[in-house]
């Protein structure tokens, strides 16, 4: 490595500080959030029929399985469901980056390992939030869920879901879920615990010598690897695909994966841009952010990729039990310009605005991007769960927008309040100084 | 190949004296010719004034053309010359195009760089190998200095310049 410039963390903020103008903007944003939903919900109350799309709105085919009458509550569950889900996912993968890194032995985001390490903490809100749900909203969103379905000779017996009770049940998908939660936050506990104690260290040069500890949490991040891969899958299987409970397909464990991988990136490359704003990070240049693009813009691609092939096996074999999935988002009237938009913000916008090396250096560039990643894979979440709960009654309105600001006021206010508790920077980590020199070629 | 020139060739053992000595010898005025290193050095090609490369923009131009070739030759055929009933869908249909689009760009973009990257290079069949110093492919790094493109300095005057900014052994003339 060419030494001509020399790098400390003389001038680097160690500790990042949750102002109280932060913490009361963050506060508003929920109160706006929340009254937004309150205001919607009052509204629903008073005029049932003008909270939902008006039913002269017909759509082609498709919509909400079943024959449930739709009720404004079931808007409301699912957009809670929906944003839980998606914020879930974005914690869920801010620990597997950590995790990744670690395995790959990567020096370059030591320096800021910490950002995604706290998205870990916003499982403590999404674990209880979405057993609340199901418990409450459950039979609005899950199809599934109707007893009357299992019920042989019955009027409502359908065999396709019958066959798959041994799976799609309420014990059974509580104990899953359960699980998951259990391993992922028993996981990240353990994981942060090591992390935080290293930095306790004070011999860093023995420990340098002999990294016990960074060899431990590469051994643990390789457990929580292999956890994640079995249960993203399963996970999704059991909270996004079984909302559309006939259907199936065996791509949806990688599609979930890649939305919410790139999501998390973009929120990654959000927080820690938005961080090197405020004066924390003087040392992160644009070698660093070189990388954060080339993370977004190549996963960007891969979500495209598996995007497609999902869509691309469906549409080609043309079977009607899979095409259902896509006939209700293409052909549904209010569904089929936010199919398209799904395409043009999660792949055209990425791939064309990244792929020059100078807009991945550019904070204002990768800015942009990483807020309309981060648009777009609400909307790409969006088109799971609202054709098959809400159907032809979908639209945008308060309680889309107030779920959303509820939402990441909070992810904001748990990400801040959690990363002020701990060093910022983890000084012993043994790549810390690999990430502060870290240059890319050209 | 057939006019030769005449370049002063330098050793350098550690690449952190040499990217001094490229910022020192570039400082005097000197032009070099080329450094040849054993492993990729960084930001090498900013100390040494290279403009920045092409090659970015190339690939995309070589990608561009696959996919336009891949979507005129599907459209054609199966849209005009050879329409063919392949599962009830459109003869015209983009979503069938996609994968057949994807793996032409790949192709294009790809064999358009090998392309570039033989003549920018300039090999070929039976094209001899243009060394300075075998041992740039091994743990030595090369600089070679151009006299005809430096006339405003004597041989004797490069030499000492080269010499004073950290060679490992006395620089020496090598026609090439």
């Amino acid at each position: 490595m060419a030494g001509h410039k020399h790098l400390s963390l003389a001038n680097e903020k160690m500790q990042f500080e949750f102002t109280a103008t932060l913490k009361t903007r963050l506060l508003t944003g929920m109160a706006i959030g929340a009254g937004m939903i309150l205001l919607w919900i009052i509204w629903a109350m008073l005029v049932p029929e003008a909270a939902s799309h008006g039913p002269e709105h017909t759509m082609a085919s498709g919509g909400a399985e079943g024959g449930h009458a739709y009720s404004w509550t079931k808007r409301l569950w699912a957009n809670l469901w929906l944003c839980t889900l998606y914020f879930n996912g974005i914690a869920l993968l801010g620990i597997f980056f950590f995790a990744v890194n670690y395995l790959a032995w990567a020096g370059w985001s030591a320096l800021i390992k910490r950002v995604p390490e706290t998205f870990g903490y916003f499982l403590f809100v999404t674990a209880p939030l979405l057993l609340i749900i199901f418990f409450l909203g459950g039979h609005e969103i899950f199809h599934w869920t109707d007893a009357s379905l299992y019920e042989k000779g019955g009027a409502n017996y359908d065999k396709i879901i019958a066959g798959k009770q041994g799976f799609l049940n309420t014990p059974f998908f509580l104990v899953r879920m359960i699980i998951y939660f259990s391993l992922w936050i028993g996981l990240f506990l353990f994981l942060r615990r090591m992390s935080l104690a290293e930095d306790k260290i004070t011999d860093l040069r023995g420990y340098l010598k002999k990294p016990d500890l960074y060899n431990k949490i590469v051994y643990y991040s390789t457990a929580f690897i292999v956890v994640f891969g079995v249960t993203i899958s399963t996970s999704t299987w059991d909270w996004v695909m079984s909302i559309d409970t006939h259907w199936f397909s065996t791509m949806f464990g990688w599609y979930n994966f890649a939305s919410y991988w790139v999501a998390s990136l973009a929120t990654i490359t959000l927080a820690v841009i938005l961080l090197k704003e405020q004066g924390y990070f003087t040392n992160l240049g644009e070698h660093h952010l070189h990388d954060l693009g080339k993370f977004m813009f190549a996963f960007s691609i891969f979500w495209t990729y598996i995007w497609f092939g999902q869509f691309i096996l469906i549409y080609y074999a043309n079977i009607p039990e899979e095409t259902v999935y896509f006939n209700a988002r293409l052909n549904g009237g209010f569904y089929r310009p936010i199919f398209f938009l799904n395409i043009f913000l999660n792949f055209i916008v990425p791939f064309l605005s990244l792929m020059a090396k100078e807009s991945k250096r550019t904070m204002t560039i990768l800015k942009v991007v990483a807020c309309n990643i981060l648009v777009g894979h609400y909307i790409d979440f969006y088109m799971m769960i609202m054709p098959a709960t809400v159907g032809q009654h979908a639209d945008f309105g308060l309680i889309e927008f107030g779920c959303v600001t509820l939402f990441a006021s909070a992810f904001i206010y748990m990400f801040a309040h959690q990363l002020s508790k701990a060093p910022l920077i983890a000084k012993n980590h043994p790549l810390l100084k690999e990430s502060l020199y870290f240059t890319q070629f050209n | 190949m057939a006019n030769k020139s005449k370049y002063l060739v330098g050793i350098f053992d550690d690449d952190e004296v040499l990217i001094k000595a490229i910022d020192k010898i570039r400082g005097l005025g000197v032009k070099i010719h080329e450094v040849y290193t054993p492993f990729p050095v960084h930001d090498l090609d900013v100390h040494l004034g290279h403009p920045r490369t092409r090659l970015g923009k190339a690939a995309f131009m070589f990608g561009a053309t696959g996919t336009t070739l891949a979507i005129t030759m599907q459209t054609s055929m199966l849209g005009f010359l050879w329409p063919m009933n392949i599962g009830g869908k459109d003869h015209v249909a983009y979503p069938d195009f996609v994968p057949v689009s994807f793996e032409a760009t790949v192709l294009c973009a790809a064999l358009g760089m090998v392309a570039t990257f033989l003549i920018s290079n300039g090999l070929g069949p039976g094209k001899k190998a243009k060394m300075f110093d075998p041992r740039s492919t091994d743990d030595k790094f090369v600089m070679a200095i151009e006299f005809d493109k430096n006339t405003a300095f004597t041989h004797a005057q490069l030499e000492q310049i080269l010499t004073e900014s950290g060679v490992s052994e006395k620089p020496f003339e090598k026609e090439l």
